[in-house]
């Protein structure tokens, strides 16, 4: 017997707060794209506890979708924020922001 | 209370901690660290939950593929110079309430969830159960995700590739 679905529930709450908080407060492209990876994460969590609850398969095959989803958010995330440093020399997403303004898409 | 509760407990406390140290570090590097230390933590989470496939996906793609790129991408971009203020004043607070606020209303929710109540029986998928279920009822899901991964690796490379024209950095050194 393992713990009720509700404490799951939170735990994953605590972590999406956490990821939230990463990219609301972060001065940093890079964190902040950290901090979308662990609200996904924490996403995985309750689904899985959800999986569990009802024994569905359901919840389980989503995880495998939002970690193809991250991988790829990651990978053109970090292709932009790269771009943007190529451009900008900061990681900082103000400056970020306004270089690509300056530049204009490529 | 079992062990697999004293378990879950632990291994909650540990991927929360770990979590709000990546959170908070100043270092980059001390964060995707410490972030993969959480997602080991959630590894063992998804074992103990019955999905032992998932689990190894974690390990593999959470903390192998992504962290390394993470990792990849620090160590790329040199910072040149130390970031002075990390979080300043008048974006940590509206950052702190929205987050709190998310919490509460969230609590509240889950506290009000009486069907949640009752302690989960331990259960496992095997993992050849879960292949056949996902490509017998999820097969258009799987063939649209391997078109977002290509979609991917496209707008990746035409991202990262060199641009031809000279950077900020390099105009600055021209006479």
């Amino acid at each position: 017997v393992i713990v009720p679905l509700n404490h799951i529930l939170v735990l994953s709450t605590l972590l999406f707060a956490l990821g939230m908080f990463c990219a609301l407060a972060r001065r940093n492209l890079i964190m902040i794209l950290l901090g979308i990876e662990i609200m996904l994460n924490a996403a995985g969590v309750a689904f899985v506890g959800a999986a569990l609850q009802w024994r569905q398969m359901e919840g389980q095959a989503i995880v495998i979708f939002v970690l193809a989803i991250a991988a790829t958010e990651v990978s053109v995330g970090l292709a932009a924020i790269l771009a943007i440093y190529r451009r900008s020399g900061s990681t900082d997403p103000e400056s970020g922001a306004a270089a690509l303004q300056e530049g204009g898409p490529r | 209370m079992s062990i697999l509760s004293i378990l879950f407990y632990a291994i909650a406390v540990l991927i929360t901690a770990s979590t709000a140290m990546a959170v908070t570090r100043r270092n980059m590097v001390h964060a995707v660290l410490y972030l993969v230390l959480s997602f080991f933590g959630t590894a063992m989470l998804f074992y103990l939950l019955g999905a032992p496939f998932l689990a190894a996906l974690e390990i593999i793609i959470y903390a192998g593929a992504i962290m390394v790129l993470f990792l990849f991408l620090i160590m790329m971009i040199r910072m040149n110079k130390p970031p002075g203020e990390e979080f300043s004043l008048n974006q940590l607070l509206p950052a702190l309430l929205i987050s709190a606020g998310f919490m509460v209303g969230s609590m509240v929710l889950v506290g009000g969830n009486a069907m949640g109540r009752k302690a989960l029986q331990a259960a496992q998928a095997s993992p050849e159960t879960f292949g056949i279920y996902l490509f017998q009822t999820h097969w258009i899901t799987v063939e649209i995700a391997s078109l977002l991964l290509l979609v991917a690796l496209v707008g990746a490379y035409l991202l990262g590739r060199k641009v031809r024209r000279p950077s900020i950095q390099e105009r600055e050194d021209m006479p």
